[in-house]
């Protein structure tokens, strides 16, 4: 109610402060900006980086072998897509990445929403994941290919232990945020334990679960090439490991910039899932 | 003291939290007996354990000692004929107000020996509750698009859906604005008179007691007990002018001194002067 004062109020003062609200603070503490002003400070930081790069290559000051222009790295990857089978690599990396997120979700989404429910479940395997997630998944290495074999099994196995202990605890984290008036108004309402978690603590906490599925996303990625170094001989982890082997560092520079490329779209697909489904009920008057 | 025909009657109830050394008396020897159709409401300063009474009748909390009755049984966990409106965060947002209201009927319990008829009479009953509280325009709207005023009738809508005997209400108005709060006291009163149900609403707002309620319980802590409970002197059918009557202000100010006195605030102040006594 006093919020429609305030805007009556601020229509009808509108004409004189006009050229006021035209220059909105730009670096208000937590200030909103325009769209237009974000896209523009996007760009900066995406251009200004790579322009550096090109400015850095052209100058001659750092030899070529170990640093390649932009010109040389575009020129390899469409060599690589024409004659090495980039495509094939793409592939099959996206598929080993994928593969060792979904298994991930596929035990972590259960026991995440156990953990986060039941005090029990969260005594008796919290602990446990806590230490299994600071071993590293490079020393998995040698268990993994002596129980599962060197075939694909083994490369998704190896993004399956990077990514999966930790998504259990925040899938756990996400549901212990459910407030506890939601799960207490159920209670009143004389909801059994499972109609609690199907009809309450699942649906409350899908949007922060989408956002874990996507950061968690991201770590798979990052254990790529990790995986890709147990027996490879195809995806863009290997062929950046091979490419070292041969100093062509164009490559290596194309690898890493097409992962980040496609973790940026995967990412945004995330988003645009999460606006889909969740932006409707989440937006705020 | 115990009266068979009270709707809830509360017997020597005690409440612990805690264990060993560090154990904290939260409730000590309640007695209260509430009549059908009374409404109640429970004052006290923070600490007095009028919400974990609430939340205790509600059967969200349990007790130490003693016996809660409600119609002669006595209560062991949640029950439908118990309602409970929170302070906030307790709707669903991604459900509509509609859904909202009607969330119960998704649960088994409520759904068990429902004919087509009953179903039929349960949307009926939404429609009438989203009239009566302002809310037809508003039925498919999510609760984040509503403001907090709004927000709260949804709730009060959802807690009448099932046609509960008792609703039991925590601080609901605690956190609107003064003006939405007036609105809110005329509406629930509406509720109140057209329901016939028994309510007990816990705030801290003297006034707010004062008004809504047919008797106001004042609460003391250390241990959460009931320190006085007072007729409110007015008629039954309340219209906001008679907050500016003089036995409304003489009740307001008794119980403001009350809790006052049993709040704990004067030994603080004595500390805090004893105090600046020693440091000159």
């Amino acid at each position: 109610m006093s919020t429609t004062e305030h805007a009556s109020a601020r229509k009808m003062l509108a004409p004189r402060v006009e050229t006021k609200t035209r220059s909105a603070p730009l670096w208000a503490v937590r200030g909103e900006i325009s769209r237009r002003a974000y896209i523009g400070f996007a760009l900066t930081g995406l251009i200004v980086p790579l322009l550096a790069w090109w400015a850095l290559s052209l100058s001659g000051l750092v030899d070529p072998t170990f640093m390649p222009g932009p010109g040389a790295v575009v020129h390899r990857l469409a060599s690589w897509w024409t004659d090495d089978g980039l495509a094939d690599d793409i592939c099959i990396s996206v598929y080993r990445v994928v593969g060792g997120w979904a298994l991930s979700a596929v035990f972590a989404l259960p026991l995440g929403l156990l953990i986060g429910t039941f005090r029990p479940v969260q005594a008796l395997l919290e602990p446990l994941t806590d230490f299994i997630r600071y071993m590293p998944a490079v020393a998995f290495i040698p268990l993994v290919m002596l129980w599962i074999g060197i075939d694909e099994g083994s490369k998704i196995a190896i993004i399956f232990i990077g990514t999966f202990f930790q998504m259990v605890l925040m899938i756990a984290e996400n549901v212990r945020a459910v407030p506890i008036a939601q799960i207490e108004a159920a209670l009143t309402m004389g909801a059994t334990r499972e109609e609690m978690i199907r009809l309450v603590i699942f649906p409350s906490s899908r949007p922060a679960i989408v956002d874990t599925l996507r950061i968690t996303m991201g770590w798979a990625w990052t254990y790529l090439v990790v995986a890709e170094l147990v027996a490879a001989n195809s995806g863009l982890g290997y062929a950046i490991l091979k490419a070292q082997r041969y100093l062509q560092t164009d490559r290596i520079f194309g690898g890493i910039l097409l992962i980040g490329l496609i973790g940026l779209l995967i990412d945004q697909a995330f988003r645009l899932v999460h606006r889909l489904c969740f932006g409707k009920w989440m937006a705020k008057r | 003291m115990i009266n068979s025909s009270s709707k809830i009657s509360i017997e020597r109830v005690s409440k612990y939290f805690g264990r060993g050394s560090d154990q904290v008396r939260a409730l000590a020897n309640i007695e209260l007996d509430v009549q059908e159709n009374e409404f109640v409401t429970l004052v006290g300063a923070s600490g007095c354990g009028k919400s974990t009474l609430l939340r205790i009748l509600s059967g969200l909390e349990t007790i130490d000692e003693g016996a809660i009755r409600v119609d002669g049984q006595s209560i062991d966990g949640p029950g439908v004929d118990r309602a409970m409106v929170f302070q906030h965060y307790s709707l669903y947002p991604w459900l509509t107000v509609r859904q909202n209201i009607q969330f119960s009927r998704r649960l088994k319990t409520n759904r068990r020996d429902l004919s087509s008829s009953a179903v039929e009479v349960a949307s009926g009953r939404a429609d009438a509750l989203l009239r009566l509280m302002g809310l037809t325009h508003v039925a498919d709207a999510y609760p984040n698009q509503l403001s907090g005023g709004m927000q709260q009738r949804v709730a009060i809508a959802r807690a009448l859906q099932g046609k509960p005997s008792i609703l039991l209400m925590d601080e609901p108005f605690g956190a609107l604005d003064a003006q939405t709060r007036e609105v809110m006291h005329d509406l629930i009163l509406h509720v109140h008179a057209l329901e016939k149900s028994t309510i007990v609403f816990v705030t801290h707002d003297v006034e707010e007691a004062i008004y809504l309620g047919h008797r106001v319980v004042l609460m003391a802590p250390r241990p959460g007990r009931i320190d006085t409970i007072y007729d409110v002197p007015l008629p039954a059918v309340r219209n906001p002018e008679m907050k500016l009557a003089p036995e409304f202000t003489a009740l307001k100010r008794e119980i403001l001194a009350r809790i006052r006195e049993t709040s704990g605030m004067k030994t603080d102040l004595e500390m805090l002067e004893q105090l600046t006594r020693t440091a000159a």
